[in-house]
């Protein structure tokens, strides 16, 4: 990868290349100035990966130039989502609800309420559901006809979980989905699809891994995963984390 | 529409594709993208085509092979030029043409904390409706094929199931055939349950349940 997980992108340099890159839009082969993770991203693709590089750094640079966008905000927008909201959030929600019987009762009767108690809500989170797991039920998240997903407790949904083969096979074969992601449930385990079709978002409360008696609440956010949030996996005693 | 997007119980789309480092962003013009879809303040006309709907009518071939942050931009340029705020030649030159106007950033480093947070919701607290369907009543999803943005997908339509929970008095987010939203219709928005036997067959594990939220114009009583 081209970038370290908690490093920002290089948004000044992004910018001052912007009208080299828009010159090259024309005239230089694409691929040439693809970077590693263009092409990575890119892959299962069939478009020329540096072709929208290119045409986001000429939007951004025509933009600022007319006045209509501060490349400042740009800046706080990706701050934001890289490091302010994301699935910690919702890994607090989680491990309180584990520890404290009235938090959880209060989440499954009003997420929306409960979530906000931890200072969490707005755009794609007004109106929360809490699904929770069980010996006998588990639950799947998917949005069939887009990728809602809620971003105050999750951050911006992962590649997977916006592509086609998840959003077309979550409903019809979620079995076969969980299997994929190492899940293996029994039989008599009843299987919740919830397809985000209207204005409700969907958090999934995992079971809490046995052994784990004694850990705090801390301890037990960072076991909780984003995945165990949307449904794909269940949280274990060794975690993983939410990233 | 019954285009590529609606694509629940579609087979043929390949294995998940998990990314050992899922973050945001795995690209710089995937952040600035973003960046630059939630900086861009309101422009353009004040009646709006339905924001889904601009990435529905995408041809499907285009749909499937295009990124995520891709298809946003795609959005916001056909926008923009629609507004005329933005031609072809200032795109394919990266220059704003000397001429064109220039206005002032509405979305600032100042407000962009309270633009992101702020809650949007159609939920309509000021409509009292009395709602059709009750916790528990089994109803039907309408057989309808609407040529312009519905929310009701199409592997539930004609199926039975049954109301789970009433979320309360949505606006409407069914647009006409232009992608315009239809005029004010808020009403009860459901969450129904199906059983995944209804959905697809027996083959299905008799347990299993999908569930969606669905609009009062989209059920009939079973």
């Amino acid at each position: 990868m081209a970038n370290a997980p908690d490093k920002p992108v290089g948004r000044r340099k992004f910018l001052s290349d912007a009208a080299a890159g828009a010159a090259g839009l024309v005239a230089a082969p694409h691929i040439a100035s693809a970077t590693p993770a263009d092409l990575e991203q890119n892959q299962g693709h069939q478009a020329v990966p540096s072709d929208v590089a290119l045409r986001v750094k000429a939007l951004e640079s025509i933009l600022v130039e007319k006045g209509m966008i501060d490349p400042a905000t740009i800046d706080a927008v990706i701050e934001t989502y890289e490091s302010k909201v994301g699935p910690r959030n919702g890994a607090r929600v989680i491990a309180k609800a584990w520890v404290d019987p009235a938090y959880r009762k209060r989440l499954l009767a009003d997420g929306t309420s409960a979530i906000a108690e931890l200072g969490y809500g707005g755009s794609q989170g007004e109106h929360m559901v809490v699904v929770e797991n069980t010996a006998t039920v588990h639950n799947l998240v998917v949005c069939t006809l887009c990728s809602c997903y809620p971003w105050p407790v999750l951050g911006l949904p992962p590649t997977w979980y916006k592509s086609a083969p998840y959003r077309s096979r979550a409903v019809i074969d979620p079995r076969g989905v969980l299997r994929e992601f190492g899940v293996t449930l029994a039989d008599d385990v009843s299987v919740r699809v919830w397809d985000s079709t209207a204005e409700i978002r969907y958090l999934v409360l995992p079971e809490r891994p046995s052994g784990t008696e004694g850990m705090t609440e801390a301890a037990l956010a960072a076991l909780v995963t984003r995945d165990a949030m949307v449904g794909v996996a269940q949280v274990s005693r060794s975690g993983g984390g939410a990233a | 529409m019954n285009g590529i997007h609606d694509m629940g119980g579609m087979h043929g789309m390949g294995p998940i594709e998990v990314r050992e480092d899922e973050r945001p962003f795995h690209a710089e013009w995937e952040a600035r993208a973003w960046g630059l879809i939630r900086a861009t303040g309101p422009f353009g006309p004040t009646r709006r085509r339905n924001f889904r709907y601009e990435h529905e009518i995408l041809p499907p071939a285009q749909y499937l092979q295009m990124q995520y942050y891709e298809r946003f931009i795609k959005v916001l340029v056909d926008r923009l030029m629609a507004a005329k705020l933005l031609t072809q030649a200032e795109l394919d030159g990266g220059r704003a043409d000397p001429a064109s106007p220039r206005s002032t950033a509405r979305v600032t480093p100042a407000n962009i904390a309270e633009q992101l947070a702020r809650r949007r919701s159609l939920r309509r607290e000021d409509v009292k409706i009395r709602p059709q369907f009750k916790v528990g009543q089994r109803v039907r999803a309408r057989n309808i094929n609407p040529v312009g943005h519905t929310r009701l997908p199409r592997y539930m339509r004609g199926h039975r199931g049954t109301i789970v929970a009433d979320q309360g008095v949505f606006d409407f987010q069914d647009t006409d055939a232009e992608g315009y939203t239809l005029p004010d219709r808020p009403q009860h928005v459901y969450t129904v349950g199906f059983t995944a036997r209804e959905l697809w067959g027996e083959a299905a594990n008799a347990r299993d349940m999908v569930h969606a939220e669905l609009w009062e114009d989209y059920l009939d009583r079973a």
